[in-house]
């Protein structure tokens, strides 16, 4: 794909384009990012829409059904004032459903961010050149060996004060659990993108680029890495996933954001008591939690045959 | 005529109704549910209230605490006191009178030695006695005669109805356990799972951590009860399976401890075949205020200790306003039910310790807290919605342990205060760290490094002064003292100080009512440094067919099981 190539067609045209008119053939990728665009309108635009504070009491409108339980319970308690219900404090869930998957999108895309940027740059590294190959995976093994948890109590011992002086409760414990999921998942990514890039390296069109004298930077970013876009992509989506439920977990056990500041797995975990009473409180976050990430993997799969040359044609 | 047949037919009640509603073993077969099994019917070797509980059918102490928490006698003729000469002047004795005529189950009589081999027991030094606490600072029991036991303590004792009251030191036979005591205690494996007692029932089979079949003792000191010939006893499941049982399919008679959500428990009384009974004992779910200055800038050794007061908490006004502004009726509804009661009380009990007139904090009253905050001048002079004085704005970091009532709780509180100008912060520890007790953690409930912070507390047994005696000057925890301490608020005052002291050297038990309410008065509504929301109290489960059901949080819930009657 160098200028050459492209002044033989008739027409010069964007490679992102075959990209795009490759990955609108993947109906599953394409309802994916529908649904991901709307999830995350619906948590930024939704909010002031919607204007209801999420931790607003209502005691006396505690307990409401979802209003499409009046189709078949007209005893029911339910309003159109809450669309999705209220929980057993009187807190709208709808409301709460926004605010949640704010916390839960961010939490979820800056960890996996960070953590595909650190298993990337290990795994390229490692695979690429061969000094530093024992080192880097040795240091890969023992940091696969730390647990999390004890991890993240540790890190809050020591971290959550100052982080709280400095940026407030709630961003000191964005960064800090953001961080602590980042730094304990990219082992995985490191490791395939690493076996990767050491099979690409032996390739003939390796041997040649290297041959005509291309440096390693130029290497790495010309050559290897667009073809271990796939893998990544793929650990992305799992990556994206690990950290909503993780820090969700990491919310249940009191490490995570104060009790007063919804998350999709807090208010999954809030939930569980009343499942058989109100088993709506738990499908809402579980069907945002599950739909985001399903969404996620179809659209990592779509890019990955999107990207792919072989399978676009060219 | 007409006068004729109404005497004739009260002459007939008379005769028939005491032959009708008592008999012994008249009523049939009880079944009981716990669901923690017993292992061991012999207390002296067992904590557990399991085994403590099934086994106060079979054994009873000198004398039990009713639902009151007040003293009755059992096997004793009386409650000795110092008043009518048992209990010495000087505190250091106590002389008890066994009823006269009672007999075991295997129909021997009960005498003063079997006391006197109670205690020998327990206290032996060679045998590990689970009750050894009970009989603290006990020189010697002798036996004066047949039916009189003195026991002598070495230190002057304003309380001396450890040994011998209470579930938890019942008497046992002497001529049973004589080959049983020191260490070969555990080996008895006959006389603990079968002992013989002096309670309304006998074990006839002992299935360890299963179930216990009992039938009416035959010489039990009442010739008309207990009212049933058998008993089932069965342990083992879960509150909730146990709850069905009894509430939902009628299976059971009374199960123990229903530890549920006060909408699932509610829900199972719709079954209609029984209903949940509570009754409260002494824990109390409170607010802790922090005297001292938690801030993070302090260096670490000075941060919550005494040489920092606290920037806004010290004011008497804020503690209240911020006591105020709690509607303590709806943490009840919301979170416990029937299983809960709104307090003003550290101590709500026994009756006699219970301060009657506390009863400010049960209204809330939000005009009345801001009122009252802006007359201490804590009023919002930068128009960022938050009280503020002297450049101190009140935000308060509210911390708890991680469990959903609470975390319902502190978001309640938060609504609450914000409602009053104060901003709240939440945080939420995992109980295991929160109540851990690590002085190399931040987080424990003793280091107190937040504003205020909300737990459940209560004292053993009715005795509130061990309790109370924790907020002493110097008792707070402290790097010092590695942390530990009782006195999480860092509470200090000379005149309560001295009343500890008084405490400690009254034996009158109006007196020490009246000392112990002063102290409770102290704490919480004068100073308002513990502010009590709620008093937690036990819930079981009766058999609507079931009478005479007491329930007891003092000693074992089936201590009057021999009252217990079918309902016709």
């Amino acid at each position: 794909m160098t200028d050459e190539t492209m002044d033989m067609t008739a027409k010069p045209r964007n490679q992102w384009w075959d990209v795009w008119d490759q990955f609108k053939t993947h109906k599953g990728a394409v309802f994916g990012l529908c649904f991901l665009i709307f999830i995350t309108l619906f948590c930024l635009i939704g909010p002031s829409l919607w204007g209801v504070d999420p931790g607003k009491l209502d005691i006396r409108n505690k307990d409401m059904r979802p209003i499409y339980t009046a189709i078949f319970d007209s005893g029911a308690k339910y309003g159109w004032a809450h669309p999705m219900g209220t929980d057993n404090l009187g807190r709208d869930i709808m409301a709460n459903i926004m605010q949640g998957g704010r916390i839960s999108l961010a939490v979820g895309w800056t960890a996996m961010i960070l953590a595909l940027v650190i298993g990337t740059t290990v795994g390229v590294l490692a695979g690429y050149f061969k000094r530093l190959d024992g080192i880097l995976m040795r240091f890969t093994d023992l940091v696969l060996a730390l647990p999390l948890l004890p991890l993240l109590l540790v890190m809050m011992l020591l971290f959550r004060d100052p982080l709280r002086a400095a940026f407030g409760p709630e961003q000191g414990i964005f960064i800090l659990i953001v961080t602590g999921i980042g730094i304990t998942s990219w082992m995985h990514t490191a490791r395939i993108v690493r076996g990767d890039v050491m099979a690409i390296k032996e390739r003939e069109f390796v041997l040649a680029a290297r041959s005509i004298g291309t440096p390693a930077r130029r290497m790495i970013t010309r050559h290897l890495l667009p073809n271990v876009l796939s893998p990544i992509m793929v650990s992305a989506t799992l990556g994206l996933a690990t950290a909503i439920i993780t820090e969700s977990a990491l919310s249940f056990l009191g490490l995570g954001f104060p009790s007063d500041f919804p998350t999709w797995g807090k208010i999954l975990f809030d939930s569980v008591d009343r499942m058989t009473a109100y088993p709506e409180r738990v499908i809402w976050p579980g069907l945002a939690i599950s739909l985001t990430v399903l969404s996620v993997n179809y659209i990592g799969d779509g890019l990955r045959d999107a990207l792919d040359p072989r399978i676009r044609g060219l | 005529m007409k006068m004729k047949t109404v005497l004739m037919g009260a002459v007939a009640s008379l005769a028939f109704a005491p032959a009708a509603m008592a008999e012994r073993g008249s009523d049939g077969q009880l079944n009981i549910i716990y669901w923690q099994a017993p292992s061991i019917l012999n207390p002296y070797l067992s904590g557990g209230t399991k085994d403590l509980e099934s086994a106060s059918m079979i054994v009873e102490p000198l004398a039990r605490y009713n639902d009151t928490g007040a003293l009755v006698p059992f096997l004793a003729e009386e409650i000795p006191t110092v008043g009518n000469g048992g209990v010495s002047e000087d505190l250091t004795s106590i002389t008890w009178k066994l009823k006269a005529g009672l007999l075991w189950s295997d129909g021997t009589p009960v005498t003063s030695a079997d006391v006197a081999f109670t205690a020998e027991y327990c206290m032996n030094p060679e045998g590990g006695c689970a009750q050894a606490s009970k009989f603290d600072g006990v020189q010697s029991v002798e036996a004066i005669d047949d039916l009189t036991i003195k026991v002598t303590f070495d230190s002057p004792k304003p309380n001396p109805y450890g040994p011998f009251a209470g579930a938890q030191s019942p008497i046992i036979q002497a001529a049973q356990f004589a080959d049983c005591l020191g260490a070969k205690a555990p080996e008895c494996t006959d006389a603990n799972f079968m002992p013989i007692g002096t309670g309304p029932f006998v074990v006839t089979d002992f299935r360890t951590n299963d179930v216990i079949q009992m039938e009416a003792n035959q010489n039990y000191r009442d010739p008309a009860k207990p009212a049933f010939a058998t008993v089932t006893f069965k342990g083992g499941g879960d509150a909730t399976a146990a709850g069905r049982a009894v509430m939902e399919t009628g299976e059971f008679d009374y199960a123990w401890n229903m530890q549920l959500a006060p909408d699932v428990l509610a829900a199972m009384a719709e079954g209609g075949v029984g209903t949940p009974i509570s009754a409260f004992g002494t824990l109390v779910e409170r607010i802790e205020m922090n005297l001292t200055n938690p801030s993070p800038d302090l260096p670490e050794g000075e941060r919550a200790t005494v040489a920092h007061p606290h920037p806004f908490l010290s004011d008497f006004a804020v503690r209240h306003a911020l006591s105020m502004a709690i509607d303590r009726s709806l943490l009840v509804e919301v979170g416990y039910g029937q299983a809960g009661r709104p307090t003003c009380n550290l101590v709500p009990g026994p009756e006699i310790y219970a301060s009657t007139d506390n009863t400010g904090c049960l209204t809330q009253d939000l005009e009345g807290a801001k009122a009252l905050l802006d007359e201490a001048g804590w009023v919002d002079s930068n128009g960022d919605g938050i009280r503020d004085k002297d450049g101190v704005e009140l935000k308060i970091l509210f911390q708890t342990s991680t469990n959903a009532v609470r975390q319902d709780f502190q978001a309640l509180i938060k609504d609450m205060w914000s409602q009053i100008g104060v901003e709240t912060e939440l945080r939420n520890l995992d109980a295991s760290v929160f109540f851990g007790g690590d002085p190399g953690s931040p987080d424990t409930f003793q280091k107190f490094y937040a504003d205020v912070e909300m737990y459940a507390n209560n004292f053993d047994g009715t005795d509130p002064q061990a309790y109370l005696a924790a907020y002493r000057c110097g008792g707070e925890p402290k790097p010092d003292s590695q942390w530990q301490g009782e006195n999480i608020n860092r509470f200090c005052d000379p005149a309560y100080d001295a009343l500890i002291d008084e405490l400690g050297a009254t034996a009158d038990i109006d007196k020490r009512g009246e000392l112990a309410r002063k102290m409770n008065d102290m704490l919480t509504k004068e100073t308002m440094t513990i502010v009590p929301l709620v008093d937690r109290g036990r819930v079981s489960a009766k058999a609507n067919t079931l009478g005479g059901v007491v329930l007891n949080t003092w000693d074992s819930e089936l201590w009057n099981v021999a009252d217990w009657y079918r309902e016709k």
